[in-house]
């Protein structure tokens, strides 16, 4: 019997290089596949536009609500990129495999979603200053704003991921994602918004920074072993 | 004789209000081949994702090397390799960064030793290619490649010879007496007419014909 356990092999790779496996893999897959990485930027920047052409191009109005556009496009732009998280992965079965690692699968859905993040967050976050003059926002909230969109799009990555996971089976999902998850989207949109609007009248803007964060550790810590969960349920029924 | 790699007990399991199995026992033991039969909607895809991990609504009890599976989660998934209807072949990736992925959770190994695996199969020419620029059987060939250097003593195959032409499947079912004869334990479900020396059989789909 001994002998008989001595042929299993142990899990000798390491939980960063396993991580890192599926981050890189899918970089690459969206790489090769660009139109799903230009969509929600355009989705974006298009968002965005529509609001000069359609309330009012005054420079007052933009001024205050400027931010608040920004970040609503940004919310609505990775909601419209989650269905990718693990739909693809889904259907052509490398979602099996990757629940059967030997690795903790929150770990691998945390790699996942940092991937997802660099993928769509980053992007928006890149792109809003651009916006941010577009709809005359002063230097300042511009900066202010990069830094919330910065702290706040991992956060909806994360909290988006569960909802992903949880709607995956289901054959249209997309409705039903945006009503799990804009909900608790509301307290990132919030918080985000006050913290520009803050930083706007000239007040500190250190104590909403960190609540922020705090919301971004909340999730960073809890979403990935629900988006597990979620996963192993939704595989357990397909 | 060698203990029991998988050992199922009074497994059952209920689908959309029917019962496909219940008190379903048996032993996968190293070196076997065992094949899981029944017609069609019996079960057998259910009861391969179930050994696997992969579907929870079960009731009974699986043991892993003698130990309850669950309490082993990790040993049993490094040592078991699952290859379902859907391989998990990114059809974006070339062979070669298909195979690297799939491999490198569990034992990363060098390029030289993959490429070695896909010529193996008969895709050295297409090392190369994307995925979904291959053909449904070649697209097979890729995952199948995995069985060419894996090292899990426990191979759980759905359906493995969909779309593999003749003498694939020569070459498969030689593989698979191979490597019961190298002491791992096989266990496949096909509607291919497979026969090979000594295979055993989980017979599924006969508790229709008790409940009707």
């Amino acid at each position: 019997m001994t002998e008989h356990r001595r042929r299993l092999a142990s899990s000798d790779v390491g939980l960063l290089a396993a991580m890192k496996a599926v981050f890189l893999r899918d970089l690459r897959v969206a790489f090769r596949q660009r139109q799903d990485l230009v969509n929600p930027l355009l989705f974006f920047v298009m968002v965005v536009t529509l609001f000069p052409l359609g309330v009012s191009p005054e420079v007052s109005f933009l001024r205050e609500a400027g931010a608040g556009i920004l970040w609503v496009a940004a919310l609505l732009s990775v909601l419209l990129s989650l269905d990718h998280l693990f739909r693809h992965d889904y259907d052509d079965g490398t979602l099996e495999q990757l629940v059967l690692q030997p690795q903790p699968l929150f770990l691998l859905v945390l790699a996942k979603t940092l991937a997802h993040w660099m993928l769509t967050g980053l992007p928006l976050v890149l792109l809003a200053p651009v916006l941010g003059v577009m709809v005359h926002q002063p230097g300042n909230s511009i900066a202010v704003l990069c830094l919330t969109l910065l702290i706040g799009t991992p956060a909806l990555s994360l909290i988006g991921a569960i909802g992903a996971a949880l709607t995956l089976g289901l054959r249209s999902a997309g409705v039903l994602l945006s009503l799990l998850i804009i909900p608790l989207y509301i307290p990132v949109l919030i918080f985000g918004t006050g913290t520009v609007a803050a930083a706007a009248e000239g007040a500190p803007v250190g104590g909403h920074l960190a609540l922020m964060a705090a919301f971004l550790v909340l999730a960073l810590t809890l979403a990935p072993f629900a988006a597990a969960s979620a996963l192993r349920i939704s595989l357990s029924n397909s | 004789m060698s203990e029991p790699l998988l050992q199922a007990v009074h497994l059952q399991c209920e689908r959309d209000r029917r019962v496909l199995f219940r008190d379903l026992s048996f032993s996968i033991l190293p070196g076997t081949v065992t094949r899981v039969e029944g017609p069609n909607g019996s079960g057998k895809t259910t009861l391969l994702r179930i050994l696997a991990g992969l579907n929870d609504a079960w009731s009974g009890e699986l043991y892993w090397c003698g130990e309850p599976r669950d309490r082993q989660r990790e040993s049993f998934l490094r040592n078991t390799l699952y290859l379902g209807h859907r391989p998990g072949i990114k059809p974006l990736l070339t062979p070669l960064e298909n195979l690297r992925a799939l491999t490198a959770g569990r034992r990363p190994l060098p390029d030289r030793v993959l490429r070695q695996a896909l010529e193996g199969t008969g895709l050295a020419a297409f090392q190369d290619v994307p995925c979904r620029n291959l053909s449904a059987g070649q697209q097979r060939r890729v995952a199948l490649a995995r069985l060419l250097i894996a090292d899990e003593p426990l191979w759980l195959l759905d359906e493995v010879f969909t779309a593999i032409d003749v003498h694939g499947v020569d070459a498969l079912e030689a593989l698979l007496l191979q490597r019961a004869a190298e002491g791992g334990a096989v266990v496949v479900t096909t509607h291919h007419d497979l026969r090979l020396p000594g295979m055993h059989r989980i017979p599924l789909g006969q508790e229709e014909a008790g409940d009707d």
